[in-house]
């Protein structure tokens, strides 16, 4: 990937001065290829290699940014074909399909539940980013107004879809602030769709015929014309050959650099599925396989919200697990006479540990300490859910002001801390609890009787 | 000059085990690719759907939504796997023994070896028996079980590092399957193999079963502990991978808080079955896509959205 030291040395001044802060323009051109350094640090660097090392070491998938503000969607970017190599990074923009022949109800709807479907987790916010407006009637008011009502009346970032370069030009003077994205450029229109792209410097999609070769032809000739800010729609409709073209773009642009498919890749389930639940599952397998951007025809809680924890699932850090923030959590209600359990801040241990004590039906104080995001045996054995550690949480945390009973309930798994901890919280009652979460509900029940 | 896709080079492939016996006994594995990657290689046989029962009434630790179609049998553990059979098409039937559980109900190995036989007798398609996870009842439960429906080849499950030689050993007397479970982990899962294989345990009669976790609850930590196995079986040519891989969807799905929730309790998150549904189904279809050769479901509704999408990609 990339040119490697060798490579870069010979098109630098190979003059030693030393003003990069290393000693030879080798050593500064292995540091370009590690990564270690950047190219601005060679004040004596020709234009002619500062292009050519900017375009070998461009990234191999287009970062490209939709919408601006708050629901401004970054994708492109990627690395990798599978998440355990590293991070996938930009997580698909869902966006959901609003057409100018569709009624106000139906439009004023989706914008609602557009803002109602945001949900917090463990620190983040989960909700969709976009509104895919899509001219039916050829008129270009008509199609203008509607861009405008949707970005005003939610902020979000827009594809613009429409065929005729007309129609779509009204919008995007109307939106045009805004970075649409414009969708969608094909074989017959091409130059136009490219021109208006440049002349508004919004970002634009390019719709093949259900081949490669046709994306490619439109992506050459767009980046030709100066035009490289691309999102690719293989004009494919059709699962099992979406998810092949999905595969073969992504593997084509990391694994042999082929610029012609560099791009973020976008799908229209929304013209995949027979139904809205089947459309869900089109809409999951893109989001798990490399798809972008994906277009639904509605937003609707029951279907978003799965979708938004799998996005979440996919896209998270493999090497960093997702925490909960260290702190208080009241579960059920609970009062001065309310059990007292503390547990470590693995997202995974706190939803599933609150998630028992609340089927428990028990009013209960949940104390979470910041382990770093290490489960209890993990962090018990790391030293960071110690006697000590547990005990200095629950002194600072102010549970003790919450409570009048002096016994709190410690993971099974931790059960050795109980001397070290009573140790430290005096005239404390340390318990040890069970060892699965799945036991929680049993324990509290007990303890009530 | 036409575009060249560059291909993925295999040099493995996931081996053949077959469940059952008889004309409904199920073949799953064979894959020469990635998952669904029919392009550059041979797919194997199509991922199966396995549905699943209690061995007792599920009560409270169920809501009314996953409940309902199965209302009219929920208390008898035959008539709900021949339901599954005759109404929902169910190739695979897994029997989860919860009313073993020593931290619950305790029945008796004996009585809950009758139960799970009843429903062995009362379905052609073949079976999976799940246990409670805790070696000594488990062993208990199989050992008897093994034996009563001796050359029947079941699949037993979970057998773990802490019980593989005695449920191994029973499923080897008595010609069963073994579904080895680790605890998400490729060398664990690859180390259980081996234990398996130096007992005398056929590649043949092995499946995996890599823990699942739920959407939302540690799916993709599955997700990519199977990407794993799929890239060292399929590429990297560890032979001692190369087995099928089941996944327990239903039971780790419908745990969750948020697949449970009534329209009144969480009336932001819209129609509570189709939410349900949603959750077991794109739980499924992301682990299909990560290698699973059986997923294990709960719903009706999340069955026939997964059997349509494993249509439409193979």
């Amino acid at each position: 990937m990339g040119l490697t030291g060798i490579q870069i040395f010979k098109l630098l001044p190979k003059t030693n001065c030393g003003e990069c802060g290393v000693p030879t323009c080798l050593a500064f051109a292995m540091n370009l290829a590690s990564g270690k350094a950047e190219l601005d640090k060679c004040p004596y660097v020709s234009e002619e290699a500062k292009e050519k090392l900017a375009a070998e070491s461009a990234p191999p998938i287009r970062p490209v940014t939709i919408g601006t503000g708050d629901y401004s969607v970054k994708v492109g970017g990627e690395t990798v074909m599978f998440r355990h190599e590293k991070t996938f990074v930009s997580a698909p923009g869902l966006a959901a399909l609003v057409t100018t022949d569709e009624d106000e109800a139906s439009v004023d709807g989706k914008m609602e539940r557009f803002k109602a479907c945001q949900y917090d987790r463990v620190g983040l916010k989960l909700r969709a980013e976009m509104f895919a407006v899509k001219d039916t009637s050829g008129d270009p008011a008509k199609f203008a107004a509607l861009a405008k009502k949707v970005s005003d009346g939610t902020g979000a970032a827009l594809i613009l879809i429409s065929d005729n370069g007309d129609v779509l030009k009204a919008a995007t003077q109307v939106v045009a602030d805004k970075k649409p994205l414009l969708c969608s450029a094909t074989a017959g229109n091409v130059d136009a769709m490219g021109e208006l792209a440049k002349e508004v410097a919004c970002p634009l999609v390019v719709r093949g015929d259900g081949t490669l070769d046709s994306v490619i032809a439109l992506t050459e000739k767009l980046t030709a014309m100066g035009w490289k800010d691309l999102v690719i729609d293989t004009g494919t409709r059709e699962m099992k050959k979406a998810f092949e073209e999905q595969i073969l773009i992504r593997r084509a642009a990391l694994k042999d650099r082929f610029r012609p498919l560099g791009f973020p890749t976008l799908i229209m389930a929304n013209e995949m599925a027979g139904d809205p639940m089947e459309e869900s599952l089109v809409a999951a397998t893109f989001v798990a396989k490399y798809g972008a951007l994906i277009v639904l025809s509605d937003f609707q809680p029951h279907s978003l919200f799965p979708l938004f924890l799998e996005r979440l699932n996919i896209y998270t850090d493999p090497q960093r697990p997702m925490t909960a923030e260290q702190g208080i959590y009241p579960i059920n209600n609970p009062d001065e006479n309310s059990p007292v359990l503390v547990t470590c801040n693995f997202s995974l241990t706190y939803f599933i540990v609150s998630g028992e004590i609340e089927s428990s039906r028990v009013p209960s104080w949940l104390c979470v300490q910041d382990t770093e995001g290490l489960s209890v045996m993990t962090a018990w054995a790391a030293g960071k859910f110690s006697g000590e550690t547990v005990g200095t949480f629950l002194n600072k945390c102010g549970i003790k002001d919450k409570v009048k009973h002096k016994t709190v309930i410690i993971p099974g798994y931790a059960a050795g801390i109980s001397g070290e901890l009573e140790e430290e919280l005096p005239g404390w009652t340390v318990t040890v609890g069970p060892r699965e979460a799945s036991q929680i509900p049993r324990f509290l029940k007990a303890m009530k009787s | 000059m036409a575009f060249q896709p560059s291909k993925q080079t295999y040099s493995g492939q996931i081996r053949e085990v077959t469940l059952g016996v008889g004309e409904k006994a199920v073949t799953v594995g064979g894959k020469a690719a990635y998952p669904f990657h029919g392009f550059e290689g041979a797919m194997g046989h199509p991922p199966r759907i396995a549905m699943e029962i209690w061995d007792k009434d599920p009560g409270d630790e169920w809501s009314a939504m996953a409940k309902e179609p199965f209302k009219d049998v929920l208390g008898d553990p035959a008539a709900w796997a021949r339901k599954c059979v005759s109404e929902y098409g169910a190739e695979i039937i897994v029997v989860q023994t919860k009313s073993a559980d020593p931290n619950a109900d305790n029945k008796p190995a004996a009585e809950v070896a009758a139960v799970v036989k009843t429903v062995v007798d009362a379905v052609d398609v073949p079976v999976v028996v799940w246990g409670v996870a805790n070696h000594e009842k488990d062993v208990e439960v199989m050992r008897l079980l093994t034996e009563s429906c001796a050359g029947k080849r079941l699949a037993i499950s979970p057998v773990e590092e802490g019980d593989y030689k005695q449920i191994g050993a029973a499923c080897l007397g008595y010609k069963h399957l073994v579904v080895a479970s680790s605890p998400i982990d490729v060398n664990l899962a690859k180390q259980l193999n081996i234990l398996l294989g130096n007992l005398g345990v056929s590649n043949s009669d092995i499946i995996i079963d890599p823990t699942t976790g739920g959407l939302g609850y540690g799916l993709e930590y599955t997700y990519s502990v199977m990407e794993r196995i799929m890239q060292a079986a399929l590429t990297q040519e560890d032979e001692k991978l190369q087995q099928p891989m089941i996944c327990n969807v239903g039971n780790e799905v419908w745990k969750c808080k948020e697949a449970n929730l009534s329209a009144e309790e969480a009336p932001e998150l819209g129609d509570p079955v189709k939410r349900g549904v949603l959750m077991e189904a794109i739980t499924a279809v992301d682990l299909l896509l990560a290698g699973a050769d059986i997923v294990i479901m709960r719903h009706p509704d999340a069955v026939k959205l997964v059997k349509g999408f494993i249509q439409k990609m193979m």
